[in-house]
């Protein structure tokens, strides 16, 4: 067994635990930290495939980004753990018929997998080789050919989703005192200060 | 077994060893760039600064060190221990990683990888974590104010720093940090460097350096006079001294990063005679000390930031012009063909 099988079974095993923690953990906050410990290490196992690029945009976008925002929420909520426990046996049975379902759903899928023909040969010769394209220069060759349309498609669906969270949280309060940063700028001390011969004893 | 010992566990011993030696290195130069940065700072106020702990006070630094490790850690009882002391190990250990792909030298890197860029971007907005669980599991107001207003600004910060890594990525048509430096070699010498084609992506990068890195005037995680010390209240002895250098050498981190963007990294000003005698590492500490200064004298003079203005500067100012700047370098590019194939 050579090195990169040692980190292989090292990333895979911290991985499947990390994640079974993340529904075991009783401190949500701890939940998160274990979902991001579990990121890092599926970015880890896409470095041991020679997918670089996917490996670092993985830690960017879901470790630097996302999980940011999740633990910034989860902290920020006041949770009663005692409550949280307390219907437990109640909810069992519909979690657990929820879990079967996915499950069976999922074996159905998995049964019906067909993976593509040549497969095999696509990895163990890549195109472009290795030798003349980088794994960024092979994604940007592919994906902004022949996968264009549903490039743009990816980049509409984000547009809309960002006006929709603008629309729902920008309010127009009228009582606001907002703060003119052009106009502020723009003073000079001949328009903002006044200077005065005070005589003493007198006042203005 | 001999076989097996040659060709899988001495590679790795190999990078340990350069891990080790590069560490070292690097923590004796953030030493000094701390003492540096009080030096500056008194300088700018008339002051001596620390000067009593051997010739200079040269030694000051060290002294520090001794000082924090022998005093007792403090861990407040209402605090979640784990993450309490888990905090200023993630915040050390990723901003000295960062270090593990900078090219401080033609082929002097731990790992020349092909993502280099990515890489070290990936890991300094890993460096948030730190300072939120920090913040969280001290279990008190003050600090989880300042994790949570770290985490608006790292993250806000990142989005301006992305898109100008992004027009100098343009500009060379790679990620790998050495075809970075080495598409910046010219006959114009430091004229060719990006500082000057890209002059407004320079300053951009280098004040959003300074929020992403939480200094003054950007400092507001650990805004004094609202804060009291921000997400390091609880902390003493050790795990505020790893706070410290996490900081400190994410500062350096990205001192590097703009000396590799826009300085040239290790190439000479100009490729003739007295300058290409010095070897090129001497020239990117140069560099790199440079910019350290630049970050020093902002905290020199530069009031602190009021947080609404901040935030305007991040999404209102810096996001449009970076974005517009992509666009126009990409159209440049295009237009006079000079993308590079």
């Amino acid at each position: 067994m050579s090195i990169v099988g040692l980190f292989f079974y090292l990333f895979a095993f911290v991985l499947l635990a990390s994640a079974f923690m993340v529904i075991a953990a009783r401190n949500p906050v701890h939940s998160v930290l274990f979902l991001i410990l579990a990121f890092v290490n599926a970015a880890g196992l896409f470095l041991i495939l020679g997918a670089e690029f996917l490996a670092m945009i993985l830690v960017v976008v879901y470790v630097g980004a996302v999980a940011v925002l999740f633990l910034f929420v989860v902290m920020m909520l006041d949770v009663d753990f005692a409550e949280l426990r307390q219907g437990f046996m109640q909810y069992l049975p519909v979690g657990a018929m929820v879990g079967l379902i996915f499950l069976v759903e999922l074996l159905l899928v998995v049964g019906a997998w067909v993976t593509a023909p040549n497969i095999n040969a696509a990895i163990k010769a890549p195109i472009p080789p290795l030798s003349q394209a980088t794994n960024t220069e092979a994604i940007g060759l592919v994906l902004y050919t022949t996968y264009i349309h549903y490039f743009q498609l990816a980049g509409i669906v984000l547009l809309v989703a960002m006006i929709g969270a603008i629309v729902l949280t920008l309010r127009h309060k009228p009582n606001v005192k907002r703060q003119n940063i052009a106009a502020q700028i723009a003073r000079t001390p001949a328009d903002s200060v006044e200077v005065r011969k005070v005589k003493s004893g007198r006042g203005l | 077994m001999i076989d097996f010992f040659w060709t899988q566990i001495f590679p790795i011993l190999i990078i340990v060893g350069q891990s080790l030696l590069l560490l070292s290195a690097l923590l004796i130069f953030i030493a000094y760039i701390l003492l540096a940065d009080r030096k500056i700072w008194a300088a700018v106020q008339m002051r001596r600064g620390p000067n009593v702990v051997g010739p200079f006070g040269l030694f000051q630094s060290f002294a520090d060190l001794l000082k924090f490790v022998l005093k007792e850690p403090i861990i407040p009882s209402g605090a979640n221990k784990g993450v309490f002391l888990l905090a200023p190990l993630v915040s050390c250990i990723l901003a000295l990683a960062a270090w593990a792909v900078i090219p401080v030298h033609p082929g002097w890197s731990i790992a020349d990888i092909n993502v280099g860029v990515l890489y070290i971007f990936a890991i300094s907005s890993l460096g948030v974590y730190g300072i939120i669980m920090g913040g969280w599991a001290s279990n008190s107001k003050y600090p989880f104010l300042s994790a949570l207003r770290s985490a608006a600004q790292m993250v806000s910060y990142e989005v301006s720093i992305g898109f100008v890594i992004i027009t100098v990525l343009m500009c060379v048509g790679s990620l790998n940090l050495t075809k970075i430096v080495e598409a910046q070699d010219g006959p114009l010498g430091m004229f060719q460097w990006y500082w000057l084609p890209l002059f407004p992506m320079f300053v951009i990068f280098y004040i959003s350096a300074l929020a992403e890195t939480n200094r003054p005037p950007f400092d507001l995680v650990e805004a004094e006079s609202e804060l009291v010390a921000g997400f390091m209240v609880e902390y003493s002895s050790t795990p505020y001294l790893l706070f410290m250098l996490g900081e400190y050498v994410a500062i350096v981190t990205m001192c590097a990063m703009a000396t590799i963007l826009f300085l040239g990294g290790w190439l000479p000003p100009f490729a003739v005679a007295p300058f290409t005698w010095v070897p090129g590492v001497v020239w990117f500490v140069l560099k790199v000390s440079f910019m350290f200064f630049l970050f020093a004298m902002a905290k020199a003079i530069v009031p602190r930031y009021r947080y609404d203005q901040l935030m305007r500067l991040g999404w209102k100012v810096f996001l449009p012009i970076t974005l517009f700047m992509v666009v126009v370098v990409a159209t440049v590019l295009q237009v006079t063909g000079w993308a590079p194939k």
